[in-house]
């Protein structure tokens, strides 16, 4: 069938400069480049550019210019371009619509709209430079009070299970399959070295990394792919899988291509088979479901580690939330609209769930409402960007941040969305082996942990300003947050005041 | 019903914001000395202050009404009076009642009325429920819910006298230097955004428990998120209140000795903690993760006093001034030097503690002469 698709980008290439190293040729996995024997000459097949820049990044003159298709449709602000090629595409291939990463639609990111606090005058700003400044951050289940021995005065409370973080930000669940064993390396080294944890997503623990282990989040998701006693015992915590911000209350599908040798060792399922994970958890069809499942990981753990449960975030968050601490939830994560996926129906990552900030301001501000806020620690997810992001997060009252995409992006990615293609031209999202070198996971490591080390400078810089020495003092201070261009209601629900009052 | 936050915060900051002076004195053996002293060293800090507020907490006070609550109340007008004091008749045993005695004094403008009540709780309170717990609850009643009225000491055999104007100017309006005590705090403040009001001076007292404070407290806002968990309504929107509740719910609530609860205000920092011997790690990482939301950050000094106790403070990178003086049973903390000096020129002792570590004055407990290292006493007590 001849498609009515407009290629999305042009392709430029420099006569001047380009001298047929057929580079781009090699680094292309979307088939765009090819060379063409007779003319000599390297030629590009535009319809097939995802934008992704790998070639022009690695052609040794710089002669590819990647721009966007200029074609402009007749104006119309209801049948925009891309609500035109989604009929398009689907009158051509009759499914549904798949994309990776996260919501690329214009719904307000409310992080936009608040800014933080400084010092002036009545109190000193803090030189983190020359004086201490924390961001240690322990998470997992806080009692209502410390109790002492009546007479020695020595410590009688026994807290649960906590876990260390030396920066609030750990990285999110992303399995392996969905990302290769290299960016699982590069990951678990990463978060070792800067002293936080990364997430094994539901596809299983790769045996050569058993040995970062004190700094691994195990998911148990609705597959329960790879989970086996070892792998619960290796985890500093254990996380159940309920939803994803990317698609609740959808399953996933990683296509059997995907599934190699290794693959389906550490999935625990044959070689070449779709590995489907349920929407639901078949085992929880209610809270007390819930309940019984975090007991019978906490039992077959020895009670030694906090166990998580991640939920994207819809419109009852906040009840959700509730019912989660009392089932015994010590961590909870709440994934938002903007949170990313190898692969979800573009449908339900465009439209279904709310937004991180407005799901976070009102768990928080329930669970202080209800007096069990300390039985948690929160855990916020869905398009972190940055440090700034971070400090606002953890203001509305989170207690630490996940991020995928930065992450990724850190790696190489530029957030092309075609991680659900299998064919990633940056070695992330692929199980394809000529693909996935592309990531070294020593260099990977040292990229992440740049970040983070970047991060971290950054938020001690932030909390210096406000004239705050410890993180968990802006942690819930809302204080420290004003909005700008925000309605009655939407402060109202963030807890923040306007600026200027 | 009054907002007493729009009183005290007319503008609706997030707090109200100040900086100050403050003195406390102990005669840790117990014996009672008229005010003179401290009125001479608080004036000695005059500039610190800008008149908008001054006050003094008085312990040892009233020996003769020694069991009876003793609630100062300023009144705005003849029916608040009339309406706070049938509530009173209604709520309480009355021993005594009496308008505090002033003189007419320059610096004193437009003052309130102020009497004092000395109350027994009797049969009045529900079975279940403490005398303490009764009577601060009744004093929030009447603070949040009462018009023209407002309790500003409600502890037994002290008092807090308070208002707007120079402490030296407070002191003599209500003639302080006639009274008596074995401990008394004074502060003398400079608040950057209010008119001024007398209920906002400082000392900030519930029950017997007073807070002369210094400083801004820029956690604020998750001190307050979290006392509110607690029940307490922060009703002033000042940090200093936050003082008092913190201090209240550690100590009163949760039974920890002072001294802890002081590793809960200002704690020891991470790195300090890991180079703990492990018991007294273990406590302090505890007392970290459970009470996060009440470390006290920001720049501030606090004196904070109860029966038997005063207690000196700073943050953990010590922003606002203490200094501490010992003279045989005699314990001064002051944010200068030179107005200890000025009242007992020949100190045994006097030496500026390190941020965060606390200094406590105990009856019958002769104080230190020497400054205690950090994690000292709670080492000691935690092995
Ligand atoms: S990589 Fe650059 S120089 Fe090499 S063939 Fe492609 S466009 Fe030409
Ligand atoms: S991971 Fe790869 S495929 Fe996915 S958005 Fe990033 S660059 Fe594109």
């Amino acid at each position: 069938m001849k498609t009515y698709l407009p290629s999305k980008f042009l392709i430029e290439r420099d006569p001047e400069r380009c001298i047929q190293c057929q580079v781009c040729v090699n680094q292309c996995s979307f088939d765009v480049h090819y060379y063409d024997a007779e003319d000599d000459e390297v030629r590009s097949r535009e319809e097939n550019c995802v934008g992704c820049h790998r070639c022009a990044l690695f052609c040794p003159t710089r002669a590819i210019t990647i721009s966007r298709n200029p074609m402009d449709y007749r104006e119309n602000y209801n049948w925009r371009p891309e609500v035109i090629e989604d009929i398009i595409k689907q009158a051509e291939t009759g499914g549904v619509l798949l994309t990776g990463m996260g919501n690329d639609k214009g719904q307000r990111i409310y992080w936009d709209h608040l800014v933080l606090n400084a010092s002036q005058v009545t109190n000193p700003s803090i030189d983190p430079l020359r004086e201490p400044m924390e961001l240690t951050t322990y998470l997992g289940r806080k009692s209502d009070r410390v109790e002492l021995e009546p007479d020695s005065h020595c410590l009688k409370t026994e807290l649960a299970p906590q876990v260390k973080l030396e920066v609030p930000v750990m990285f999110t669940a992303m399995s392996y399959g969905a990302v290769s064993l290299n960016v699982h390396k590069s990951l678990a080294r990463a978060a070792t070295e800067m002293g936080t944890l990364w997430n094994t997503g539901e596809g299983g623990l790769h045996p050569d990394l058993y040995q970062y282990g004190s700094n691994t989040i195990v998911q148990v998701a609705s597959g329960r792919f790879g989970v086996h006693p070892e792998y619960l015992d290796a985890a500093q915590v254990i996380e159940i899988k309920i939803g994803q911000g990317a698609k609740p209350g959808i399953g996933g599908h990683l296509p059997g291509e995907k599934v190699s040798t290794e693959v389906s060792l550490t999935r625990m399922i044959p070689q070449g088979t779709d590995a489907l994970s349920p929407a639901p958890q078949h085992d929880i069809y209610s809270i007390e479901d819930l309940s019984q499942l975090i007991y019978a990981l906490k039992e077959a753990t020895n009670y030694t580690k906090p166990v998580s449960v991640k939920i994207a975030a819809v419109h009852n968050s906040a009840a959700i939330a509730s019912g989660m601490v009392r089932a015994g939830a010590d961590i909870i994560v709440l994934d938002g609209l903007r949170g990313a996926t190898g692969a979800a129906p573009k449908v339900i990552r465009d439209n279904v769930g709310i937004p991180i900030e407005m799901a976070l301001a009102s768990v928080d501000s329930r669970l202080r409402q209800e007096g069990i806020r300390n039985q948690a620690s929160i855990v916020v997810s869905g398009g972190i960007r940055n440090s700034g992001d971070v400090a606002k997060a953890i203001a509305l009252g989170a207690d630490a941040i996940y991020i995928g995409t930065a992450a990724l992006v850190a790696l190489g990615c530029h957030v092309c969305q075609q991680c659900h293609t299998g064919k990633c031209a940056w070695g992330i999202c692929t199980t394809d082996l000529a693909l996935t070198k592309r990531v070294n996971p020593d260099i990977g490591a040292r990229r992440l942990a740049n970040l983070l080390r970047g991060w971290s400078l950054e938020l001690k810089d932030i909390l210096g300003g406000m004239g705050i020495n410890a993180l968990e003092s802006l942690r819930g201070n809302r204080l420290h947050l004003r909005g700008i261009g925000l309605t009655d209601t939407e402060l109202e629900i963030l807890g923040v005041r306007m600026a200027g009052s | 019903m009054r907002d007493i936050g729009q009183v005290n915060n007319p503008y609706h900051d997030d707090k109200v914001i100040d900086a100050c002076s403050l003195f406390g004195v102990m005669d840790t053996s117990g014996g009672r000395f008229s005010g003179e002293g401290i009125i001479r060293a608080i004036a000695n800090m005059h500039v610190r202050g800008n008149g908008l507020g001054g006050g003094f907490a008085i312990y040892g006070l009233y020996p003769k009404y020694a069991d009876f609550y003793a609630l100062h109340v300023m009144y705005l007008s003849r029916e608040g009076q009339r309406e706070v004091e049938a509530f009173l008749k209604d709520r309480f045993d009355l021993a005594y009642a009496e308008e505090v005695p002033t003189r007419l004094t320059s610096g004193i403008i437009q003052p309130p009325a102020v009497w004092r009540y000395f109350l027994g709780v009797g049969r009045h309170k529900p079975e279940e429920q403490s005398e303490d717990n009764y009577v601060a609850d009744r004093v929030m009643e009447i603070n949040t819910r009462l018009g023209d009225a407002f309790v500003f000491s409600s502890g037994k055999d002290m008092a807090v006298f308070k208002g707007m104007g120079y402490p030296e100017e407070i002191a003599a309006y209500f003639c302080l230097e006639q009274y008596q005590g074995y401990l008394w705090t004074a502060h003398g403040r400079f608040p950057t955004n209010t008119p001024g009001w007398w209920g906002g001076a400082h000392p900030f007292g519930l029950l017997d428990w007073t807070v002369v404070h210094n400083g801004e407290i820029s956690s604020y806002g998750i001190n307050r998120r979290y006392l509110e968990q607690f029940g307490y309504r922060c009703t002033l929107q000042t940090d200093t209140e936050v003082v008092a509740y913190a201090v209240d719910l550690l100590v009163r609530k949760h039974g920890l000795p002072i001294e802890i609860a002081a590793r809960v205000l200002a704690p020891p920092f991470w790195n300090d903690i890991e180079r703990c011997p492990p018991g007294e790690q273990k406590l302090l990482r505890t007392l970290r993760q459970v009470y996060g939301s009440l470390l006290l950050n920001g720049p501030f000094t606090v004196i904070i006093a109860h029966h038997g106790e005063m207690i000196g403070l700073t943050d953990r990178v010590r922003l606002r001034p203490l200094t501490v003086g010992v003279k045989g049973d005699m314990l001064y903390l002051s944010s200068e030097e030179s107005a200890i000096r000025l009242i007992c020129p020949d100190l045994d002792r006097a030496w500026i503690p390190m941020g965060g570590e606390p200094i406590v004055g105990r009856l019958g407990t002769s104080p230190q002469p020497q400054p205690v290292t950090i994690g000292e006493e709670v080492t000691s007590d935690a092995n």
